[in-house]
């Protein structure tokens, strides 16, 4: 078994590209349903909407890379405003499904055959990365940091995802200490008592709708400049599921929560993925049963195992508190 | 009471194990794009040759003719996803295609199915033009079956839903399931059709019974809030689905006596023997359980329950035991909406889990916790979808119906047929 091949992987994985896209759809989940207690299903059409803006507006139609990044967020804002207005007023399980309605309605838009020219169609599109490495400050070479090596394209899009993971949790720190984000802690536990108070929930609703659909879809940004490509198939529901699992492992309604979920996650699965595989190649007896398509599967039959377990063990995660986390206000 | 939970789920696992261990793994080499031409007519099925397939994607293009056997094979260069298009001007004489819109399927190689089957719906041409009536007629009929099929499931988790509160994300696999079971006992154990999907409903009517026993009692007895319940059926749906994939692989499979039969014409509406079987099954099944609502003692008690538990239980109603029925019930119908649909779509691990948010959405549109509204909603979609692709593309389908169903809930948040109270 070839271990530092094991190691530099994982720890690829819990520091690279995947943690932080999945760090920052949780952290914005965090803002909505760890302090506010709303459900949206559809965090991954929020990455979908941000990851699809910079990609059409650059490679289709020409536009610079920061007028990408803009109309990137505006998107999230007003996505935020469609799922919204409709939604926010009725009960928690009706947001749910509306949210993981809309979130599909993008990826089938994205994915088709109608709207190719656009979005590019199951394919996606890959050409619109080049100004923002164009602007990398780091020389070409590469860059060894203990196991890891990487280019120094690799190296930039880990400092910047890295810093905007750091900016998040300020952002997210700040907000829930604020007299605002008692306000958003009060709705999540009894809307009725805060409306009481004359305080205008759906507009509070709102806020953190669109914040957390914000911070979200920095990660969508994330994603298209490392992967130097976007796929209308990674913004499935599964991805928002991930993103909860994350949320929910790390603990929900704490500042820290979804990083160190994001990192535990995929140490956890990347890891298991690689000694999996590293014991098929091995020829190890029980394991060589297995074809390399299914050890591939194992993986997420792990998500799905270990969300039950900690959903109905440990639902405050590793850094929760019981006592503040009622997730069934409603 | 931890220990027990543990124990259940380890029970799931190997009761799934034991009864997948039958299916075959699916087998995987070399990237490639294959298939098998054949003209299905009455019945049989004769190999089509001398056919030209194109297949195209991620700036790769090949092109092939299936051999005497009709088969053609297309390696592509890596895993991805690609457009595989038939050219209709190299079909013989009289063949076509039965489904129109598949003159291009679009198919991904990813691992497991690293040898991605496509499989062109071919047979008597049917390049009549229709008329827009004759048109809107077929494709309403179309969507009353498959409404009839969303139904199955919706009148499912809308009663689980009305009685425990619960919102199942993991009702698509039990329609997996049923499907699956009914797969397994077919193709590998050789029952006959029937046979098999009779003990498909039995079978999955017992998971479902399992599943409450041994996951969702256990829960509610310890107070599990119904959003946290909520979380563990998206685990369980995750779960679930991945098993199914890792022992049945990715690739979509048929019922071995199932033949795709010639259609009757009925004026303009071209019915075939397996749809005449899945709407009068479908209609009886659907019957059967309203009536049992609405006039057994049991059903009256499962109306008490929905309405409201405490008072259900203090008037003497045994409220488990109405939620364990309710559980019975919802698994076999849904288990048996996947054995149906299985005859039109062929069974796939993710068969239950892409028609889930169709299923949400029939009950959301007819109304949270009603049985009208579920069989009501199920075939406003069905029609919606089908009668849609008249105006627009029907890759975008859902589309139209996932957003009915938000502008329904702008207008109606309590749905067609919902009671009208506060749900916000």
């Amino acid at each position: 078994m070839d271990w530092s091949f094991i190691i530099s992987t994982t720890l690829l994985a819990a520091f690279g590209i995947e943690a932080i896209v999945f760090g920052l759809a949780a952290i914005g989940l965090n803002l909505q349903f760890g302090y506010t207690g709303l459900l949206n299903f559809g965090q991954s059409a929020f990455l979908a909407v941000a990851a699809y803006s910079l990609a059409v507006l650059v490679s289709q139609m020409g536009f610079s890379f920061w007028v990408g990044i803009l109309v990137g967020i505006i998107a999230a804002i007003l996505l935020a405003l469609l799922l919204g207005i409709p939604t926010l007023r009725l009960r928690a399980d009706y947001l749910a499904i509306v949210t993981i309605a809309a979130a599909e309605i993008v990826r089938l838009l994205l994915r088709s055959v109608t709207f190719k020219e656009w979005f590019g169609g199951s394919d996606g599109i890959n050409d619109f990365s080049r100004g923002f490495y164009e602007l990398n400050p780091f020389p070409i070479g590469r860059y060894t940091l203990g196991p890891v090596s990487l280019s120094q394209d690799q190296l930039l899009i880990i400092v910047v995802g890295w810093t905007l993971v750091g900016l998040a949790l300020l952002v997210t720190w700040l907000l829930v200490r604020s007299p605002w984000g008692r306000v958003l802690k009060g709705i999540r536990e009894d809307e009725d008592a805060v409306r009481s108070l004359g305080k205008n929930v759906y507009l509070y609703k709102m806020q953190a709708l669109i914040i957390g659909g914000v911070l979200g879809c920095l990660g969508g940004f994330v994603y298209a400049l490392g992967r130097q490509a976007v796929n209308p198939d990674f913004f499935g529901t599964d991805s928002t599921f991930f993103a909860y699992a994350i949320l929910i492992l790390g603990g929900a309604a704490r500042v820290f929560g979804p990083v160190l979920g994001a990192i535990i996650f995929w140490a956890l699965i990347q890891g298991s993925d690689v000694i999996l595989r590293s014991l098929i190649d091995a020829g190890v007896p029980v394991f060589s049963l297995m074809t390399a398509s299914q050890a591939a599967v194992i993986r997420f039959i792990l998500v799905g195992a270990g969300l039950m377990i900690l959903m109905i063990y440990r639902p405050q995660g590793i850094l929760g508190d019981r006592k503040e986390l009622a997730l069934d206000a409603r | 009471m931890h220990r027990r939970i543990m124990a259940a789920i380890g029970a799931v696992f190997f009761a799934l194990i034991a009864l997948f261990a039958l299916a075959q793994p699916a087998s995987a080499d070399g990237e490639q794009v294959s298939g098998r031409l054949e003209n299905r007519v009455d019945g049989g099925r004769t190999p089509v040759p001398g056919v030209t397939i194109t297949v195209t994607g991620g700036g790769f293009t090949d092109s092939t003719t299936s051999g005497a056997d009709g088969k053609w094979v297309i390696p592509v260069p890596a895993q991805g996803s690609y457009d595989v298009s038939i050219d209709l001007s190299t079909l013989p004489e009289g063949i076509g295609l039965t489904d129109p819109d598949k003159i291009v399927i679009t198919t991904t190689v990813q691992p497991p199915n690293l040898n991605r089957i496509v499989i062109f719906p071919l047979g008597e041409s049917t390049a009549v033009t229709n008329s827009k009536w004759a048109t809107a007629a077929q494709l309403a009929f179309e969507g009353v079956r498959f409404g009839l099929l969303i139904a199955l499931g919706a009148l499912g988790l809308s009663l689980i839903y009305g009685t425990t509160g619960l919102t199942n994300f993991a009702h698509g696999e039990i329609i997996t399931f049923g499907a699956l079971a009914t797969y397994t006992l077919n193709a590998g154990l050789g029952m006959p059709l029937l046979l098999a999907a009779i003990l498909g409903v039995i079978l999955t009517a017992l998971f479902g019974a399992f599943q409450n026993r041994g996951l969702w009692k256990p829960l509610r007895k310890r107070g599990t809030g119904l959003i946290a319940m909520m979380i563990v059926s998206i685990g369980l749906a995750i779960l679930l689905r991945n098993l199914f994939l890792f022992f049945y692989g990715g690739d979509k499979q048929a019922y071995t006596e199932f033949v795709g039969a010639a259609g009757l014409n009925f004026g303009p509406v071209s019915v075939t023997p397996a749809d005449i079987v899945v709407i009068i099954v479908s209609i009886l099944a659907l019957g059967a359980v309203v009536v049992g609502v609405q006039k057994t003692r049991l059903g009256k008690a499962t109306r008490a329950v929905s309405d409201n538990p405490a008072l259900a239980s203090s008037a003497g109603i045994d409220v488990e035991r109405v939620i364990e029925v309710v559980w019975i019930v919802g698994a076999a119908l849904a288990g048996l909406g996947g054995i149906l649909l299985a005859f039109t779509q062929q069974v796939s691990f993710q068969m239950g889990f892409q028609v889930l948010l169709l299923v949400f959405a029939a009950v959301t549109l007819g109304g949270l916790g009603t049985i009208w509204g579920a069989i009501v909603g199920s075939l406003v979609v069905g029609l919606f979808l089908q009668l849609s692709t008249l105006i627009i593309p029907s890759e975008l389908k859902n589309v139209g119906a996932l957003l009915v169903l938000i502008v329904i809930l702008l207008v109606r948040p309590y749905g067609l047929l919902g009671r009208r109270e506060r749900v916000g």
